[in-house]
């Protein structure tokens, strides 16, 4: 396909310490095209991040390291490329919005120069000019210009999630990474970021990786979706598939857990059990011990991925056809 | 059905350097026994606060809390020391909300140490072990400390605390906000079995709506420390009326495709509950307002049956 953008193949990191590994992100595989928006869904310590911050190579090392894959953005691939190298991708071709906007904001720094920065950084601009442009990025998030020289206090949440957003776009990325831009945001004020992305994402023709535990966000948001478990990807599919024709025994778990607003469910059906440790992964799948559907082969080796219909993949052997399960 | 407790023009103000925070502003309620009234709201709407005000957490600027038939706001510190046992709290965050040097056993048996309800250890560990079971916590955990458990572990643990004296009602602060939704799932499962067994009556304060919904029997809408909207649950999804509670339902992301609404977006942001304009708190965000909304504060009334809304305009709005 020629519109792809960013290509993952095979990643696996790992976290060593002096008395674990702890196997994070274990051989996931996807791609994002030009423009496409696919969300990874996933509950806390599925590898979300961890994939994130690897797209990025901002894995923390040690005690992270990448032992396997490529990230292949436009040809390149990420995980060879020099510092000076990815100084050059990061903020211009690929950037990331953090969940916490409370954090990710320097307190010292006033919200215009912040913005500016990081224009002056990538492009050859006096320091007039990239004001100017910091200005109509302001805007574009819709924040007015009076606010330039405010710091990041003097803002409410949702506003200061509008300034992270405006950085991430300042240099027009083919690429945003978004982790959980949202979820310390309340629903209105969620409901008026995630309007803005999706504008700004069909304006600017942006590809988008949004990260979220948040199948609700995903539905108004995401083309595709990737639903996470324990380091891997369990399945991948249009909104279609993953929502319509929901296939893995986890996935299926997962929304039956939710509390649906459209019926009236007595109780709810949650998923046995928790999480295995990351340090300790079990043979097999790694979801077998929650899993109705387990049978004995689930616990043997490696699980392979099936493609149940065109371009929608579970990694399940419920579904090898030469089964007939 | 019986009314276990009544909240009566429930005000709790702060006093702060900028002026009167309102933070629970004129609050009036009953809850059955055995029921769940729902409190939802964004941040800063004054939910956690009520919650508090109600079991004397804090001290009411103004107002009542009638439990069982009888005034709790006027007690002494000695009168009230009896009820405090039959009103409980579950915290949101289970990971600041128990002490991390003390066990599992420990933090459960602390509340029963402390009202003295045995005078013998051995059965304390048998009801302590009991409690553990009650809530799912497997046995082997007692000696555990909270950070080798996760979080649906340590919810568990405050709910076991909670239920500790054998109170009749349990403030739930957000108990499954900072949990994932599968373990969410089970830590709602649970509540609601408890709420069967023991004739339980909660006040479920949460942002997600979705749970709110699952849960509750009736629902109060809160914003900026006023009541907007009160109703049952049922009523209230099928016909929210007030501005406000539309916007926050329509705002709700649902996990389902096609379930893509007409969204429309809330104006503006929450403005400050610091000494707030006389009329609608909500009137600077709301679509239909006009004059007289930023004079007058709306009354709470009945427009339908045991249906609340605070509004001037809601016959209007609504066409009634």
């Amino acid at each position: 396909m020629d519109n792809k953008l960013l290509e993952i193949k095979n990643l696996s990191v790992q976290y060593i310490t002096s008395d674990s590994v702890v196997k994070a992100v274990n051989n996931i595989s996807l791609t994002i095209g030009r423009g496409e928006s696919l969300g990874l869904v996933g509950e806390t310590g599925a590898g979300k991040t961890t994939t994130a911050l690897s797209i990025m190579q901002l894995i923390p090392n040690p005690p992270g390291k990448i032992v396997n894959g490529e990230i292949i953005l436009e040809n390149v691939d990420l995980i060879k490329s020099s510092k000076k190298e990815l100084t050059k991708i990061r903020g211009n071709k690929i950037s990331m919005i953090f969940q916490d906007p409370m954090t990710s904001l320097n307190p010292v720094i006033t919200i215009g120069e912040q913005i500016a920065e990081v224009i002056r950084l990538h492009n050859k601009l006096s320091k007039a000019k990239a004001n100017i442009k910091a200005v109509e990025m302001l805007e574009l998030v819709g924040i007015s210009e009076e606010r330039f020289t405010d710091y990041p206090h003097q803002l409410s949440g949702g506003m200061k999630q509008r300034v992270v957003i405006a950085i991430a776009l300042a240099c027009r990325p083919e690429l945003i990474i978004a982790d959980e831009p949202t979820t310390a945001l309340d629903v209105t004020i969620q409901a008026q970021v995630l309007d803005l992305m999706e504008k700004l994402k069909k304006d600017l023709n942006t590809s988008l990786l949004l990260i979220t535990h948040d199948l609700g966000v995903v539905a108004e948001v995401c083309d595709k979706a990737a639903i996470m478990y324990s380091g891997e990807i369990v399945e991948y599919g249009t909104l279609e598939h993953i929502y319509r024709n929901t296939k893995h025994p986890y996935t299926i778990g997962l929304f039956d857990s939710i509390p649906k607003f459209s019926e009236n469910v007595k109780r709810l059906k949650p998923i046995k059990g928790l999480m295995p440790d990351p340090s300790n992964l079990p043979d097999g799948c790694n979801f077998a011990s929650r899993c109705p559907y387990k049978i004995e082969k689930c616990t043997k080796g490696d699980i392979p991925v099936f493609e149940v219909e065109e371009g929608h993949f579970v990694k399940c052997i419920k579904y090898d056809s030469k089964e007939g399960v | 059905m019986s009314t276990l407790l009544e909240v009566n023009n429930l005000k709790k103000y702060f006093k702060t350097a900028k002026g009167m925070l309102h933070a629970v502003d004129d609050v009036t309620f009953k809850i059955d026994k055995g029921k769940t009234l729902g409190v939802v709201g964004e941040s800063g709407c004054g939910k956690s606060t009520l919650g508090r005000t109600i079991i004397q957490l804090h001290e009411p600027t103004e107002g009542q809390v009638i439990f069982e038939g009888k005034e709790i706001t006027n007690m002494t510190k000695r009168e009230f020391d009896s009820v405090r046992p039959q009103m409980q709290m579950i915290f949101q965050d289970p990971y600041s909300s128990i002490n991390p040097r003390m066990s599992v056993a420990q933090i459960i048996s602390e509340p029963l140490i402390i009202y003295k309800r045995f005078n013998n250890n051995k059965d304390m560990i048998k009801e302590v072990a009991k409690l553990m079971d009650t809530v799912g916590l497997a046995s082997r955990l007692a000696n555990s400390y909270p950070h080798e458990l996760d979080g649906g572990r340590r919810q568990r643990i405050g709910v076991a605390r909670a239920l500790s004296l054998n109170p009749k009602f349990i403030v739930c602060d957000e108990p499954v906000s900072a949990l994932d939704v599968s373990i969410q799932a089970q830590i709602l499962n649970l509540m609601q079995d408890l709420q069967d067994e023991r004739n339980l009556t909660y006040l479920f304060i949460t942002h997600d709506l979705s749970v709110v919904k699952h849960i509750s029997d009736h629902i109060l809408v809160m914003y900026l420390g006023n009541m907007v909207e009160f109703a049952s649950s049922e009523d209230m999804f099928k016909s929210r009326l007030h501005p406000y509670t539309k916007a926050l339902l329509a705002a709700v992301p649902i996990p389902e495709l096609g379930a893509k609404k007409e969204r429309k977006l809330l104006k503006g942001e929450i403005a400050s509950p610091i000494n707030p304009k006389p009329g609608c708190r909500f009137a600077a965000r709301c679509d239909f307002a006009r004059d007289l909304c930023y004079e007058k504060q709306p009354e709470f009334k009945e427009v339908h049956e045991k249906h609340f809304v605070a509004c001037q305009y809601v016959k209007e709005i609504n066409n009634i």
